[in-house]
């Protein structure tokens, strides 16, 4: 990692990330501002939330690609299990679900690990789809037998399945990049962390400043349509800004990926709202303080990651 | 069986057990390494949350009464005490079950410090009620599942006077209601394989038998306590 490219995109990482707790902290201390005490502690703890997202990236970048893979597996592993305690099992699904989180799961990723994408890209959503349909068959329950195989199947496409795009960012080969092909590889994943967030925090900022129309207000009281849009362009231009960082794409291509990752990132956030919304639960677990559980976190890197994976192979011209 | 110099010892009627009846601070190192990290693994595994509502751990003489879903139950809540309240608990268990094969023994006898309890064979001379209060002696602490057995159903059934009659023997001694909640999803009855989900553990706080409480009042009262730690 010792091209220049990253060492400006992690030196900028950690000096904005010092500025807002710069900025957290000294309204911390000065509460007379107007400010709702309760968003303060919120946002400080939501920083504190990116500052252990940061370590454990650094880490596992150092590591290396394996311990990556291995890292975003782990996630996965953690946010199905949040996923499925969440909706209702019966007892007929035990022996499917075991073999789901002991087999399919680190199969899948050991695939990833592998780069074995002609592979991969089917082994979920085929081979462990028809696997759940029929052991949950064989044990013999058929009650609402489609609306419980669904649930395994929705757990594993969104916490695995979609989760694992975002190490196999780091098996694409980038033309050009030559013996740095890895640190730009991991550019290239970072780009994507990094862009999900910022959607993240513009959503809530539009939202909070200009939002006026609810997308669904049944599903979730804060994602108005300005915070989507204004979070749509406010990531393609930072995107388009850092076009350096993200190894193959030209200025336009990044801010067009920038736009598409905001837009899944809020449909992930959307999507994950509606199913703790059905399960009357407002967080999914509770690893992280202040960050609710995992697949709080992941929802909407979930969402974006396959899509950004494909932006890149046709950018790259290495696939598809 | 026991003679009163026995008390102090582990279940002697065991059979087999002759080897195993060093005194309790004889738990080897091994044994406590193995009985550590076998509770590091159980909470991962059931990614078991704790919490204490208006309770807090303590090393003094309880009985911690919980509703009984799973196999694992039992080791669970033993492993969600803190380290020094592990110590001086000591699960009790169903005979038939635990001291079947070496390893299930050794992990009762050794690692659990279990008190089994033989539910095919109740004598009349030696209730099992007698039994855990002699085990418990002055300073263990009991998890004990007053169900009798996990619960079909996935209800909290009603519970079987042995509460009832440990509770009035031993006025002393504060009874803990703790509510097991999704570990049934991990370990149900009649599968081996565990599916790691999360489970939740909820100590809540002590209850007595009041003076003159009668047994079905004190009863329902106790399960009542248990169901109002779900929520």
């Amino acid at each position: 990692m010792n091209d220049i490219r990253t060492i400006a995109l992690i030196t900028g990482v950690l000096a904005l990330l010092t500025a807002v707790t710069a900025v957290g902290q000294f309204l911390k201390r000065h509460p007379d501002r107007g400010l709702d005490p309760a968003a303060i502690r919120t946002f400080n703890l939501r920083i504190r939330g990116w500052w252990v997202l940061c370590t454990v990236l650094a880490a596992a970048f150092w590591l290396g690609t394996t311990a990556t893979v291995v890292l975003f597996g782990l996630v996965s592993f953690w946010a199905l299990r949040e996923f499925i305690t969440l909706t209702p099992t019966r007892k007929g699904d035990h022996r499917a679900l075991f073999w789901v989180f002991f087999a399919f799961t680190p199969l899948h990723y050991l695939l990833v690990g592998l780069n074995r994408y002609d592979i991969f890209s089917v082994f979920l959503p085929v081979y462990a789809t028809l696997f759940v349909l029929a052991r949950v068959a064989f044990a013999g329950d058929y009650k609402r037998f489609l609306e419980r195989t669904a649930k395994i199947q929705a757990g594993l496409v969104v916490c695995v399945y979609c989760l694992s795009f975002a190490p196999a960012l780091l098996q694409i080969p980038i033309e050009g990049a030559g013996a740095v092909g890895r640190s730009a590889n991991f550019r290239l994943l970072f780009f994507l962390i990094l862009l999900v967030q910022f959607a993240d925090c513009m959503q809530y900022v539009w939202s909070r400043m200009l939002g006026r129309r609810l997308v669904a207000g049944a599903v979730s009281s804060n994602r108005t349509w300005e915070g989507l849009v204004g979070s749509a362009t406010s990531t393609a231009l930072l995107a388009a800004a850092l076009w350096w960082a993200a190894p193959p794409f030209q200025p336009w291509q990044a801010a067009l990926a920038g736009l598409v990752v905001a837009t899944m990132g809020f449909a992930g956030g959307m999507t994950m709202s509606a199913i703790k919304r059905d399960r009357g639960v407002k967080d999914y677990g509770t690893l992280v303080v202040g960050h609710g559980g995992v697949l709080d976190r992941i929802d909407s890197i979930c969402f974006a990651a396959p899509v950004f994976y494909h932006i890149t192979l046709l950018v790259t011209g290495a696939g598809l | 069986m026991l003679s009163p110099a026995d008390l102090q010892e582990p279940v002697a009627s065991a059979p087999l057990s002759g080897p195993l009846l060093a005194p309790k601070p004889g738990r080897t190192a091994f044994c406590r390494a193995a009985g550590l990290s076998l509770a590091a693994l159980a909470r991962l595994l059931a990614g078991s949350s704790v919490r204490w509502i208006a309770s807090q751990p303590d090393t003094c003489q309880r009985i911690y009464f919980a509703n009984h879903t799973s196999h694992l139950d039992a080791l669970i809540i033993w492993a969600s005490l803190p380290q020094p309240v592990r110590e001086v608990t000591r699960p009790v268990a169903a005979k038939d079950y635990w001291s079947r094969g070496i390893f299930r023994r050794w992990l009762a006898e050794q690692v659990f410090d279990a008190i089994l309890i033989d539910r095919t064979a109740i004598k009349v001379h030696q209730s099992p009620v007698d039994l855990m209060l002699r085990e418990a002696g002055t300073s263990h602490s009991l998890i004990v599942f007053p169900e009798g057995s996990r619960s079909v159903s996935g209800e909290i059934d009603e519970f079987k006077s042995g509460l009832y009659y440990l509770a009035k023997k031993r006025p002393d001694i504060e009874l803990i209601p703790v509510h097991i909640d999704n570990l049934n999803r991990v370990l149900p009855r009649g599968e081996f394989l565990p599916v790691p989900l999360l489970s939740c553990i909820s100590f809540g706080p002590p209850l007595w038998l009041e003076r003159g409480e009668a047994k079905l009042d004190f009863l329902a009262r106790a399960r009542r306590a248990v169901i109002s730690l779900k929520e």
